[in-house]
């Protein structure tokens, strides 16, 4: 796999997140490169949807700084939040959900362009679900939903995608094809940041692991947790 | 057909289809944002604080809906933060607050001797209640609710299917919220002359979840949300005309049937 090492796409340093009093992460300071895929591990609690929300923009930092590469704006990093109880019942299409991960690039314009259109029809081409387009989202499996939920952050970005645990809620094969898929967009020329669980390791993808433990965060290349599904 | 005829030449009447219709219409819209983020009883809270104040307002010797839109607006502000907090149970915070309301109403017109105050009409609403100033509020009201829904529906959709993943675009959430806080209070405070404080509620909740049991998309769920709500409106008020019936319990009963009609028929078809 080629890697352009050279440059990055999220450079942190000193970053401490703090609920109240909790120190959640402590003067952090990592770097990742365009191209890589990144898998966040870490202990139920430890912080790593935390992170993830900082380096989103989503919750207030208390020091530090967090820089994006060229061509990677805040608002259009393509991000997966874990599935909510509240969209589970919710009666929307599956182009209306995708088709909303254009608002970072829509401004102050109230509604979708022919542009945003077209790039919603390419993330569910490219993700073969094309022809659940008008289907509606309560009626999928959780595997489609999820692919529905990552054609959304697709359409958000053509940089970064940022996934929280997205391997929830899926069985075995789903997962595996799921991997797959990312595998693919990294390949492609995304960067990827995707937080698993550290128990389970058919979780760990990719070329580097970001883990947290008591606050503090260690960020390595590895060969050791690589797996491939191809 | 003579009734249609008589029902509408009475002043009070036109004044109530006109704020009812147009109250219907904005609860509606309204109401899907607040039922598909899981906060229906914000309205149930909400409508108890309006009755409280509007209770309150008499006994000042205040106009009551003045007085009672600021009040509802500020407790709608204290209702969302309590939603939204990870520290409190919002839930029970909003049970708190409506039953505390209700009893801080009830306390007040009762201890001040020689006002003579319809406690019905407040709880269960009176179409004879409804003035030219709510008729104009209204018509701001919905101009107000409809260009936000017209010219804001993607951010709300957004919004209202995943807060987290819209705040990622850079869509300002916290500022929905205030609208969506004000708006629900002028809506209450309005609506509650015409079907009281203990029914109003039912106007936001029950047109989403009918539209809920056939509608495939987002879009297609608020524009039924808003023509079940006036059609189940409009018959509730006729038929409370013909039979006699308080207006409020009535359009509620019409809700009730739609739906259990509306789930039947999405049984039998499945």
């Amino acid at each position: 796999m080629k890697r352009d090492m050279t440059e990055d796409a999220i450079k942190v340093q000193g970053l401490t997140v703090a609920y109240g009093k909790n120190v959640v992460i402590q003067s952090a300071s990592f770097e990742i490169s365009k191209h890589d895929f990144v898998c966040i591990v870490g202990a139920n609690g430890s912080g790593k949807s935390t992170l993830v929300r900082a380096l989103l923009g989503l919750i207030p930092i208390n020091s530090g700084r967090i820089r994006f590469g060229k061509g990677i704006e805040k608002n259009t990093i393509g991000f997966l939040p874990q599935e909510t109880r509240t969209e589970q019942d919710f009666p929307a299409t599956v182009f209306e959900i995708v088709l909303s991960g254009t608002l970072g690039r829509l401004g102050m314009k109230a509604f979708y362009r022919k542009e945003d259109k077209e790039r919603a029809k390419r993330a569910l081409e490219e993700l073969g679900i094309a022809k659940l387009k008008d289907e509606s989202y309560t009626k999928l499996s959780g595997g489609q939903r999820q692919k529905v939920l990552l054609a959304r952050a697709l359409v958000a970005t053509s940089e970064l995608l940022i996934l929280d645990e997205p391997s929830n809620n899926l069985d075995h094969k789903s997962r595996k094809e799921f991997y797959k898929t990312l595998a693919r967009l990294n390949e492609r020329g995304l960067t990827v940041l995707m937080i698993t669980h550290d128990l389970d390791v058919e979780d760990l993808i990719g070329n580097k692991v970001l883990a947290i433990k008591n606050g503090e965060i260690s960020c390595e290349y590895t060969d050791d947790y690589i797996r491939s599904f191809r | 057909m003579n009734w249609i005829v008589e029902m509408f030449s009475y002043t009070f009447m036109q004044r109530a289809v006109i704020v009812g219709v147009l109250i219907s219409a904005c609860a509606a819209l309204l109401g899907v944002s607040l039922v598909l983020r899981k906060n229906s009883m914000i309205g149930d809270g909400l409508s108890h604080t309006a009755f409280s104040a509007f209770a309150v307002a008499l006994v000042l010797g205040l106009t009551p809906i003045y007085f009672a839109i600021p009040v509802v607006i500020i407790a709608s502000f204290v209702v969302l933060r309590l939603s939204k907090s990870r520290k409190s149970n919002g839930d029970a915070a909003i049970a708190l607050l409506s039953a505390s309301s209700l009893a801080i109403g009830v306390m007040a017109i009762s201890v001040v001797k020689g006002v003579n105050i319809d406690l019905n009409s407040y709880l269960f609403g009176s179409i004879l209640s409804v003035g030219w100033s709510d008729v104009w509020l209204s018509i701001v009201m919905t101009i107000l609710v409809v260009g936000l829904y017209v010219f804001a529906h993607n951010r709300i959709f957004a919004i209202t299917f995943d807060e987290e993943f819209a705040k990622s675009t850079g869509v300002r959430t916290g500022y929905y919220d205030i609208i969506f806080a004000i708006i629900c209070s002028v809506v209450i405070v309005l609506g509650m002359r015409l079907l009281g404080a203990l029914l109003i509620s039912s106007l936001i909740i029950f047109p989403t979840i009918i539209s809920m049991q056939f509608s495939k998309s987002f879009k297609v769920l608020v524009i039924w949300s808003v023509v079940i709500s006036i059609i189940n409106f409009m018959l509730g008020l006729i038929i409370s005309y013909l039979v006699a019936t308080p207006t409020g319990a009535t359009v509620v009963i019409v809700n009730l049937i739609v739906l259990l009609v509306t789930k039947i028929v999405r049984k039998l078809v499945a």
